[in-house]
């Protein structure tokens, strides 16, 4: 099947470890994690519109499927 | 029809599903469970939806959300009694003893000591397991009295509560592989091989996985697993024991699927979505889908 539609975006945000730009490839859903290509941090969509990104909390115990 | 789908993080199967959802006829509500607050003595609006669908990633974030959200009377995929089951082994364990389907010998104990005499009973190698917990992480396969006193005594010092709990089970001298089939409904729908040099063969530790063809004997195993945990959208993982044959070692109940869809041909988030409008329309009561659970 098809994965996920990739949509062009210009919505970008500054990286909360780094301060790099991180510009999503597609059009994020909240909750989604993306990683910034500067420092490689892992971080959390918490808004889209406009684009906010935390620090993606680290996995916890309970977690899985 | 309007559809919940409870989340955190999310996922590719996450993605996938919510755009399987948003190609049928409904109203799909995104619900990141961690910005809810619940009324327990108030639905208030959550009558509004024919569905919720759990896609979770914390099981105990999961299990409460689903809990509240069935006290409204609104039908969840997985039920909570289900998401109970799955997600604490020693439960698994026991419900799929109680239905009869065959799974690794396992001991429990809670006290330090009692739990060597276990790993004893059982004998070496054995397998220690958190009783809550995922993707393969935190086993231990001990392979002699030294191993198994060095682990129980870090078990027993540095982890939780939880921890305190000795799940000890028999090393399956299986292939270098296991088996992982896709239960939906009443249905085995796909399955796929795992293989890894590693005993632990999970896909998220780098296990490689192709299409498992599904026999007669496998699909039947896999839905009496099903059933005995309550039924629902389940990936039941089954080992091979050369001495009895396959076994049931664990039922997930937010089963990830993203590296299955390719190898196995089986449009999976497509057959969730059609099960969730199923239930969504009142076609699979939870009394329906307890028949034959314990």
């Amino acid at each position: 099947m098809t994965p996920p539609t990739a949509t062009a975006t210009t919505n970008a945000a500054a990286c909360p470890e780094c301060a790099a730009e991180v510009r999503p490839a597609r059009s994020p859903l909240r909750g989604e994690v993306l990683r910034c290509t500067d420092c490689s941090a892992e971080l959390e969509v918490t808004s889209v519109s406009p684009l906010r990104l935390e620090l993606a909390p680290t996995v916890e115990e309970d977690w899985g499927e | 029809m309007r559809i919940g789908l409870l989340h955190s993080r999310v996922r590719v199967e996450e993605r996938l599903l919510i755009e399987e959802l948003q190609r049928r006829d409904v109203e799909l509500e995104l619900l990141d469970v961690r910005t809810l607050v619940w009324d327990l003595d108030d639905a208030g609006s959550w009558s509004r939806f024919d569905a919720v669908v759990d896609r979770c990633i914390s099981q105990t974030q999961a299990a409460a959300a689903v809990r509240i959200v069935e006290s409204y009377g609104v039908p969840c995929v997985n039920q909570a009694r289900v998401i109970d089951a799955c997600g604490d082994k020693l439960a698994t364990t026991l419900a799929l003893a109680r239905a009869g389907v065959p799974s690794p010998r396992t001991m429990v104990a809670v006290d330090a000591e009692s739990a060597l005499q276990a790993v004893e009973a059982i004998g070496y190698p054995a397998v220690l397991k958190p009783t809550v917990g995922s993707w393969g992480r935190l086993l231990a396969r001990v392979s002699d009295r030294d191993a198994a006193e060095a682990v129980i005594e870090h078990k027993a010092t540095l982890g939780g509560p939880q921890h305190g709990v000795f799940y000890v089970q028999e090393y399956v001298r299986k292939p270098q592989r296991d088996l992982r089939v896709f239960v939906v409904g009443d249905r085995a729908i796909c399955g796929i091989v795992r293989h890894s040099a590693h005993w632990i063969t999970n896909t998220a530790r780098g296990g490689r996985a192709e299409r498992l063809d599904l026999t007669a004997e496998i699909e039947r195993l896999c839905v009496q697993a099903a059933r005995a945990v309550g039924g629902g959208v389940l990936a039941i993982d089954l080992l091979e024991c050369p001495e009895r044959g396959l076994l049931v070692s664990e039922v997930n109940h937010t089963m990830e699927f993203r590296n299955s869809i390719e190898p196995t041909g089986v449009d999976i988030p497509a057959r969730i979505a059609d099960f969730v409008l199923e239930v969504a329309a009142g076609r699979h009561a939870p009394a329906a889908l307890a028949q034959g659970a314990a």
